[in-house]
């Protein structure tokens, strides 16, 4: 297979400024590797990530959706994570009840410190969404 | 100790009269209740201060008009009611009012609430026609043996929790077999105590018919497990755009559910307008678009909303002009979202709404 039909997933990215976006800079800076199927959006608190924009973002075609956040306990704004994952978690319910693939979802907690977290979680995702396929809600035209 | 207060008479009548006298004594200055509408079976639910006006009254006819948790809290938005009101509800109206209370949206302190043990009601439209007034013997007589009734909203046949959570009174229906002859008010509270003190009738020890209410359980919860799984499986978005498919995007569904409260619908505010021009890009990148399109996003970013809270009264179904399968979705979807949580909705005033709160050690599998 040549190099440019290796399917390269669109992963809508949330990094929160306090850590994940300061994470994901320094795995810049490290000049690490990892596929460049990233968008990044950044967002004040990982608890900013309306479920609604999530979903959105599926239905719009987005392979994967990446919520990433500061390690629990560290959030800028005390407690915001711990909210993003009780939210995390029952958006991940809708999807399993309705057999849509929640696995194109994913949270992940990336310090300013964790550059080769941040790398090594872009990679895996984009690994696993690679697996799965493109998303077919791309192609529909009633949603 | 007496727990319950005895009437000796009808048990619609027993009720209707003992408003009545709530109102002539001052015990309350108001009643809210279903106050029947012509001859064909259309009721409403009223505020009544008269108590000539409570004559037509019907509190346990079945048939929502509205989920009375809405009502209830368009009444008390801004603050408890300056006066005390009785006010006459379904379990699920009951249970959709707390939800609304949590999230501010209504005050109980200066309310009694009055409820039953429900035998569910009938779809709405069995109410244009005068069918439903053709039910009614049959549908006591089903309440009485403690048996399911034909033909009720699909919510209402899979409906387990029939048995109202917080009453001030609780209406002895289900399984009370001399429901024509007597009447038992069961006393929850002390407000429900004092509500009938001094009131026509004899204080009494008495409790349900616990086996009678279990059998019962057991019938509505086989039929809900129907319900749920013999309806075809919903696997994916082809599924879901089958299902949907035919919505018309009237957004009735929203407009009745008692947990939608919002004054401005998001789903219906511009940030989700469509400007010609993001037609045209959509367009451009899907090769077609559905106009208006954004239906499948509204029931499920509907169901983020509400589902958390659902207590699955059926009234979006009721109103769906198409018929789209709500209930089973929003109920099926919905505790399956409660059941993560272990939340019943309605269930307990000062148990928090799973999503405003967390525990610090939960849910560890889901990062990654
Ligand atoms: S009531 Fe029915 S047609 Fe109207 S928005 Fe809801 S599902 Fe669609
Ligand atoms: S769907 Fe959401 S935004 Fe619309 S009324 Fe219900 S809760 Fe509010
Ligand atoms: S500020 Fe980073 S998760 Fe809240």
């Amino acid at each position: 297979m040549k190099k440019d039909d290796i399917f390269l997933p669109k992963i809508l990215t949330f990094l929160c400024n306090w850590c994940s976006y300061a994470g994901a800079d320094l795995a810049g800076t490290s000049r690490l590797q990892y596929p460049a199927s990233i968008l990044p959006v950044r967002v004040m608190c990982s608890s900013r990530v309306d479920p609604l924009l999530i979903l959105r973002a599926f239905l719009n075609g987005f392979d994967g959706v990446l919520v990433t956040g500061c390690h629990l306990g560290d959030c800028h704004y005390q407690e915001g994570n711990y909210y993003t994952r009780r939210r995390f978690v029952m958006l991940k319910k809708v999807f399993d009840s309705l057999g849509l693939e929640s696995d194109r979802l994913r949270l992940s907690w990336v310090s300013a410190a964790e550059g080769q977290k941040y790398a090594k979680v872009a990679t895996e995702f984009t690994q696993k969404i690679r697996e799965l396929g493109e998303n077919s809600s791309k192609n529909k035209i009633f949603l | 100790m007496a727990n319950a207060l005895k009437i000796t008479k009808n048990t619609e009548e027993s009720v209707r009269e003992f408003l009545k006298i709530l109102l002539e004594k001052r015990k309350v200055k108001g009643v809210f209740t279903l106050k029947k509408i012509g001859k064909n079976g259309a009721v409403t639910y009223s505020l009544i201060t008269k108590s000539d006006e409570l004559n037509d009254a019907v509190p346990f006819y079945p048939l929502m008009p509205t989920n009375a948790g809405k009502l209830l809290s368009r009444i008390t938005r801004n603050g408890s009611t300056t006066e005390p009101v009785a006010v006459i509800v379904k379990p699920c109206e009951l249970r959709a009012f707390i939800e609304l209370v949590k999230r501010e949206q209504g005050h109980f302190e200066n309310l009694y609430i009055i409820s039953s043990t429900c035998g569910g009601v009938y779809p709405l439209k069995t109410a244009t026609d005068g069918t439903i007034e053709k039910n009614l013997s049959d549908y006591w007589d089903a309440v009485k043996k403690g048996e399911i009734n034909q033909d009720l909203r699909p919510a209402c046949t899979a409906c387990t929790e029939f048995t109202p959570y917080g009453a001030d009174i609780t209406v002895d229906l289900i399984g009370n077999t001399e429901l024509e002859k007597k009447c038992f008010l069961l006393l929850n509270t002390k407000k429900g105590e004092e509500l009938v003190q001094d009131m026509k009738g004899e204080l009494v020890d008495r409790d349900f018919d616990k086996e009678k209410l279990k059998k019962f359980y057991a019938k509505r919860e086989k039929a809900k497990n129907q319900f749920f799984n013999e309806n075809t499986k919903i696997n994916g978005l082809d599924d879901l755009i089958k299902i949907f498919g035919r919505c018309i995007g009237c957004h009735g569904c929203s407009k009745v559910c008692p947990i939608c409260y919002c004054t401005l619908c998001m789903f219906d505010s511009s940030n989700l307008e469509y400007k010609p021009s993001k037609y045209e890009s959509e367009v451009r990148q899907r090769g077609g678009l559905k106009i208006p399109p954004g239906t499948i996003y509204y029931h499920l970013g509907r169901l983020t909303h509400v589902g958390i809270s659902c207590v699955g009264c059926g009234s979006c179904e009721d109103v769906c002009p198409v018929n789209i399968p709500l209930t089973l979705i929003f109920k099926k979807v919905g505790e399956s979202m409660q059941q993560i949580f272990e939340y019943i909705p309605g269930k307990n005033i000062t148990e928090k709404i799973p999503l405003v709160t967390y525990n610090e050690e939960e849910y560890t599998e889901i990062e990654g």
